[in-house]
C-alpha cells in the first residue's frame, strides 16, 4: 500500500519535474532548433555579417526585455516602455543638441552638450517615468496593468506635445557611436546588451533584492510578514524598467542618428512576448534573465530567417503571435501542475 | 518573572470591540493554549502580541519592558516569532530561502553584498535535523507536503532564539498523521525552553501539549487554567457559552 503510494508520488514528481524542466528550457530548445533550420534553408543565415545583424536588431529591445523581466517577477506589467523610448530618446536628442530650439535644425549636425549628458537626460525620463508608475503601483493601489496603460497614452502625448510631432536628428559621431559603432567588430548595442544582461542576472540570483522580488512575485503577503518591504521593491522594479528604457531609447537614437516621438510604437508588445516566451510567467515568481536573452532572440531568429527565405512580413506577425499563445498556454498549464 | 505581561488590552475597530480588557501572563517555557469560537477574539490577540496593529487601551510588558509594535518586523526584533495559519511561505522559492527570508546570511566580494546559499542551506539543514524533519533545504516549498511546510515555517523561529513562539492553528489544515509531527516539534520548542502560545480549534492538540489553557468568548477572557484542572468536555462548554466561566 505505502509502496504503491510512493510510486505513484515519484510518477507525479516526475511529470513536475518534466514540466518544470520544460518551462525553463522550451525557449533554448526551440531557438536552437529554429537555428538548425534556418542554417540549413539558408546559406547565409549563419554568416557573420547576418549573425551580428540579428544581434544589433534584437540588443535594443533586449535591454527593456531586461528591465520587463523583473517587473513581470513581481507579477506586474509595463505597457509603456514603448512610448517611454519616444520621450527618453526626445530627452537624450534635445540635450546633445542643447535645447528645444534644435527641433528646427533638422538634418544640421550641430553640438551642443556632452553625449554623457545626453545619456544622463534619457536614463533620468525614464526613472522618473517609471517613479511616478511606481508610486501610482504601490501608494494608489491602481493596478499595473491600468496605470501603465495610462503611461502608454500619456507619455506618447508628452512625447507628441514635446517634439511638435517632427524628428530631431543628426548627432555627432561620438553619439552615433552607440548605436553604430564596433569594438572589434561586434556592434556597441550587442555590448552593452551582454554587459547589462549579465549584470541584471547577478542582481536577480545572487541578491538579497533579487530574491526579494522573487518573494514578492511569489507571495507578496508572505514577503510583507517576513519583513520585506515589497512595496519599495515593486517601486524599484519599476524604475528598473524606465532606466533600461531610457538607456535602449539613447541608443536607439543613435543607430537612427534621430529620435522622434513616434519611436518604439508597439514595442511594449513585442517585448512582453519575448519575456514570456522565455519563461518568465505571468502570474510572477518564476523565470529569469537566461530565458528572456532566449526569447528575445528567438523573435529576432525567427523574424530574421523568415526574411531571408521571402516570408511575407504580415505572415510572420502570424507566427510570433501564435507562439506567444502557445507560449502562455504553456505557462497557464505549468502552474496548474505546480499548483 | 512573566516573559509576558498582557494587562487590560483591548481593540475596537470602529463601533465593534473586538477585545475587552485582557490580562495574560505566561511564564518561560510555559505553553499555552488559546480557545475559543470563530470571533471570539484569538487572531485579534494574536495580532496584537505579533505587532500586526497596536491595542486601543491596554499594557503589553516583554520580559520586563513595555513595549508597543507597529509593524510585525518589530515584535520579531523584540524577540516574538509568529507562525502563521498560511505558513506566510512563497512556494517558488527553496525551503532554505524560505526559512531564511528577510533575514538572508550575506557574503561580501569586495563591496557587493551577495547572498550566501551555502552557508544558509548548510544552516537548515541542521535546524531540519534539529526539528526531525526530512526536508530537504533545496527543495522548492511548492513541492513539500503540509507537515514539510509546517517544519519550514518553524524553522524560521529557530534562526534566533526567541522569548516567545505564536501558533495561529498550525494543525487546521493538515492530515492526522502530520498533526502529530507539528504536535512533537511544539513539544520539542518546550523542552528547549521557549514559550509557546498555541491558538487551535482543536481541544486535543491543546491538552497533548500545553502546560495552562485559556478561553476567549465575545472578546473577554473566560477562563484561564491548568491543563490538569480543566478537562476537554469544561473547555467545550467554555468556548460555547454552555458554561460561564471557570
Amino acid at each position: 500500500m505505502t509502496k504503491i503510494a510512493s510510486r505513484q508520488g515519484h510518477a507525479a514528481d516526475q511529470r513536475r519535474d518534466t514540466v518544470d524542466f520544460l518551462a525553463q528550457y522550451a525557449a533554448p530548445m526551440f531557438l536552437l532548433l529554429l537555428i538548425l533550420v534556418f542554417s540549413l534553408l539558408h546559406q547565409n543565415f549563419l554568416h557573420p555579417l547576418n549573425v551580428m545583424n540579428v544581434l544589433r536588431q534584437v540588443s535594443i529591445s533586449g535591454l527593456i526585455a531586461i528591465g520587463m523581466t523583473f517587473v513581470i517577477l513581481t507579477r506586474g506589467i509595463d505597457l509603456s516602455v514603448g512610448s517611454q523610448v519616444a520621450l527618453c530618446g526626445l530627452a537624450a536628442a534635445y540635450v546633445a543638441k542643447g535645447g528645444l530650439e534644435s527641433r528646427f535644425a533638422v538634418g544640421v549636425e550641430q553640438a551642443g552638450n556632452p553625449v554623457i549628458l545626453a545619456v544622463l537626460a534619457a536614463l533620468a525620463v525614464g526613472m522618473a517615468a517609471g517613479a511616478v508608475q511606481g508610486i501610482a503601483i504601490t501608494r494608489l493601489k491602481v493596478p499595473p496593468f491600468v496605470v501603465t496603460l495610462g503611461g502608454l497614452t500619456a507619455f506618447r502625448g508628452m512625447a507628441l506635445l514635446l517634439s511638435g510631432g517632427g524628428p530631431v536628428s543628426g548627432f555627432t559621431p561620438d553619439y552615433t557611436w552607440w548605436g553604430q559603432g564596433r569594438i572589434m567588430m561586434v556592434p556597441v548595442p550587442v555590448i552593452i546588451f551582454v554587459v547589462v544582461a549579465i549584470i541584471a542576472h547577478i542582481v536577480l540570483r545572487y541578491t538579497r533584492f533579487g530574491l526579494h522580488v522573487y518573494a514578492v512575485g511569489g507571495n507578496e503577503a508572505a514577503a510583507d510578514l517576513n519583513g520585506i518591504n515589497a512595496r519599495r521593491v515593486t517601486f524599484l522594479v519599476y524604475v528598473i524598467v524606465g532606466f533600461l528604457s531610457g538607456f535602449a531609447a539613447f541608443v536607439l537614437s543613435a543607430r537612427l542618428n534621430s529620435a522622434e516621438a513616434v519611436a518604439g510604437l508597439g514595442l511594449e508588445l513585442d517585448i512582453i512576448a519575448a519575456v514570456v516566451i522565455g519563461g518568465t510567467s505571468l502570474f510572477g515568481g518564476v523565470g529569469g534573465i537566461g530565458g528572456t536573452v532566449a526569447g528575445v532572440l528567438l523573435i529576432g531568429v525567427l523574424r530574421n530567417g523568415l526574411v531571408l527565405l521571402n516570408v511575407s512580413s504580415f505572415v510572420q506577425q502570424i507566427i510570433i503571435g501564435v507562439i506567444l499563445v502557445m507560449a502562455v498556454a504553456f505557462d497557464q498549464y505549468a502552474a496548474r501542475r505546480r499548483g | 518573572m512573566a516573559i509576558l505581561e498582557l494587562s487590560g488590552v483591548s481593540k475596537h475597530f470602529g463601533a465593534i470591540e473586538a477585545l475587552n480588557g485582557i490580562d495574560l501572563s505566561l511564564e518561560r517555557g510555559e505553553a499555552l493554549g488559546l480557545m475559543g469560537d470563530n470571533g471570539a477574539g484569538k487572531s485579534t490577540l494574536v495580532k496584537i502580541i505579533a505587532g500586526t496593529f497596536p491595542p486601543s487601551m491596554g499594557r503589553i510588558v516583554l520580559d520586563g519592558e513595555e513595549v508597543r509594535f507597529a509593524r510585525p518586523v518589530e515584535a520579531r526584533q523584540k524577540g516574538i516569532e509568529i507562525i502563521y495559519q498560511d505558513l506566510a511561505l512563497c512556494d517558488n522559492l527553496s525551503a532554505a530561502l524560505n526559512v531564511f527570508l528577510g533575514r538572508e546570511l550575506i557574503r561580501k566580494i569586495g563591496p557587493c553584498r551577495f547572498l550566501d546559499r551555502t552557508a544558509m542551506n548548510a544552516r537548515a539543514a541542521e535546524i531540519f535535523a534539529e526539528l526531525k524533519s526530512e526536508t530537504r533545504p533545496r527543495d522548492l516549498v511548492k513541492h513539500m507536503s503540509g507537515g514539510q511546510r509546517q517544519a519550514v515555517a518553524i524553522a524560521r523561529t529557530r534562526l534566533v532564539d526567541p522569548k516567545i513562539v505564536l501558533m495561529d492553528e498550525p494543525t487546521a489544515a493538515i492530515s492526522v498523521r502530520q498533526v502529530a509531527e507539528v504536535l512533537d516539534l511544539i513539544r520539542h520548542l518546550k523542552t528547549t525552553g521557549h514559550t509557546v502560545i498555541l491558538i487551535s480549534h482543536r481541544t486535543p492538540d491543546v491538552f497533548s501539549v500545553c502546560d495552562r489553557v485559556a478561553v476567549l468568548r465575545r472578546g473577554r477572557k473566560v477562563a484561564d487554567k491548568p491543563i490538569a484542572d480543566s478537562s476537554p468536555e469544561e473547555v467545550t462548554g467554555l468556548i460555547t457559552g454552555a458554561i460561564e466561566g471557570a
